[in-house]
């Protein structure tokens, strides 16, 4: 079992915490003139996202975690398992629902995302910032209306809703952030 | 390659004021500057400090003789002030193994100064006016409160370190800390103090300076122990924004009782598997023919120039920090 001491620690670092993959994002050293030293510890859990904080008696050492972050390509899904394709290997690994989480919603065909494995089993997706999506349902479009005010709702071939300006019709490909869902512009073809 | 130093050149300015500074106020106080070796073949058995050693070798000892980074420049200091120095002050480069983060570098500078004919108290009134004299432009430094070691954990945790047991300070930290760490020791109290010191009561503290003092026997380091109903090691701590800054004693003088503690440290030390290190008999030496009735106190300065200049980070404040040594 590999194992770090508090000294190798350092943001980035994976570590095993009460049987779950974290990731280090902060380490400070704190210690009284004359008292013990602690390391006083933020951290990630890397299966459900919580950031929490731990103090370690400096020196202790704790369990390594084996955890990669990959680039793999998005394949399709089975409706129980999302298939993701190591593009040089060729090799095909499923995530669950629970790793795919939110990332669902922006899953495209092609797309390549970063994929988290645990002991080589994903844990968690990440889409990429930005992706181009198709209108599948809105209100019809309103043509000349460029002034980006109120916006309507529009569904994308993944299942998403985002506000999109008025002018956006169905068959249209946009542009959206994904990390705030938000519409940035129509898609250059 | 970063070879640049890290500090800025106004920060480095301002060490060098602060530096003037404090060279001016001991003048002026008759105070003499000493300058002592920072090699020594004895080491501070403190379990918290760790020394830096290194090998001599050449005239002298063919074979090679351990040598000893000094962790603070007590041990020379005392056998110049029993050997009838009077008062003394010293600007010394210090050197601590295993520290490093935003307020610890392994190599620093210390202010430390001794002042016969002074207890614990006094030497508080003069840490306040030296750096009033020091501080001034920089920072409006006010005579700093005071709160006794008891008085800052019962009314930060309702916990009393002279009659609740690690029990009691477990079932506190288990509730008020987001984490208590593995392998905390369950006989002594000290981790657990440490513990709620930079858990707790540290990050509670304002801006304003504070001196916490009268410390529990067991933190006694080196100071004097007055007896009592609770007795306290005449120590004390000068907090300021939050930053430990000094760290003074009303020095014990008993050669005997200073011997105990050497080896009662270097027991704990090979109790924790942290090796054992020689105790320096010559001071031993010095106490037993006399140390005057006196208080010391060390300064963090590169704490100090954190303070002033409003850093957030040791290795700002510093030319070359362990990052570009």
């Amino acid at each position: 079992m590999a194992t770090y001491s508090t000294n190798e620690f350092k943001s980035g670092l994976k570590i095993m915490l009460d049987g779950d993959p974290c990731s280090i994002i902060e380490n400070e050293f704190v210690k009284p003139g004359k008292g013990q030293a602690f390391n006083r510890v933020k951290i990630r859990n890397l299966k459900n996202g919580r950031v929490i904080e731990r103090t370690f008696k400096s020196g202790e050492s704790v369990e390594a975690a084996d955890v990669m972050e990959t680039d793999l390509q998005y394949l399709y899904t089975d409706g129980e398992f999302w298939y993701f394709m190591d593009p040089v290997s060729y090799e095909q690994v499923p995530a669950d629902a629970t790793a795919v989480a939110d990332a669902v919603k922006w899953l495209k065909e092609q797309d390549n995302c970063v994929v988290t494995l645990w002991n080589g089993a994903p844990i968690s997706v990440a889409t990429p910032n930005f992706v181009t999506l198709k209108v599948t349902e809105t209100d019809p479009g309103v043509r000349g209306d460029t002034s980006g005010g109120g916006g309507k709702p529009a569904t994308l071939e993944t299942g998403a809703v985002v506000r999109v300006p008025l002018f956006i019709d169905i068959g249209e490909t946009i542009k959206v952030d994904t990390r705030t869902g938000e519409y940035v512009g129509r898609a250059k073809d | 390659m970063h070879w640049q130093p890290c500090a800025g050149a106004d920060t480095l300015a301002l060490r060098a004021d602060l530096l003037a500074r404090i060279r001016a106020y001991f003048r002026q106080q008759a105070v003499l500057e000493v300058d002592t070796p920072q090699l020594s073949r004895a080491a501070s058995t403190d379990p918290a400090i760790e020394s830096f050693s290194s090998i001599y070798t050449g005239p002298g000892s063919a074979d090679g003789l351990s040598l000893y980074l000094q962790t603070s420049p007590e041990f020379f200091m005392k056998r110049l002030l029993a050997a009838g120095s009077g008062p003394v002050y010293q600007l010394a480069h210090v050197f601590r193994n295993g520290e490093l983060g935003g307020r610890h570098n392994p190599e620093f500078m210390m202010l430390e100064w001794y002042r016969p004919g002074m207890d614990h108290r006094e030497l508080m009134d003069e840490v306040d006016r030296l750096l009033a004299f020091v501080l001034e432009g920089y920072s409006d430094y006010r005579p700093a409160r005071r709160i006794s070691y008891r008085q800052w954990f019962h009314d930060g945790t309702g916990l009393d370190p002279w009659t609740d047991t690690v029990a009691d300070f477990r079932r506190f930290a288990e509730q008020q800390l987001e984490s208590v760490p593995r392998g905390m020791d369950e006989r002594a109290l000290d981790p657990w103090l440490d513990l709620l010191v930079t858990h707790c009561l540290e990050p509670a503290l304002d801006d304003q300076p504070v001196f916490v003092y009268d410390y529990p026997p067991s933190q006694a380091a080196l100071a004097q122990v007055r007896p009592g109903e609770a007795p306290v090691a005449e120590r004390f701590e000068l907090y300021m924004k939050g930053v430990e800054l000094a760290n003074g004693f009303h020095e014990l003088a008993d050669a005997g009782q200073q011997r105990q503690r050497f080896e009662a440290e270097n027991r704990a030390r090979e109790q924790a598997g942290q090796s054992t290190l020689p105790l320096d008999r010559k001071l031993l030496a010095a106490l037993q023919s006399g140390l005057p009735d006196c208080a010391g106190v060390a300064v963090g300065f590169d704490r100090l120039v954190m303070v002033a200049a409003g850093l957030a980070d040791i290795a700002t404040a510093m030319p070359f920090p362990f990052q570009r040594m």
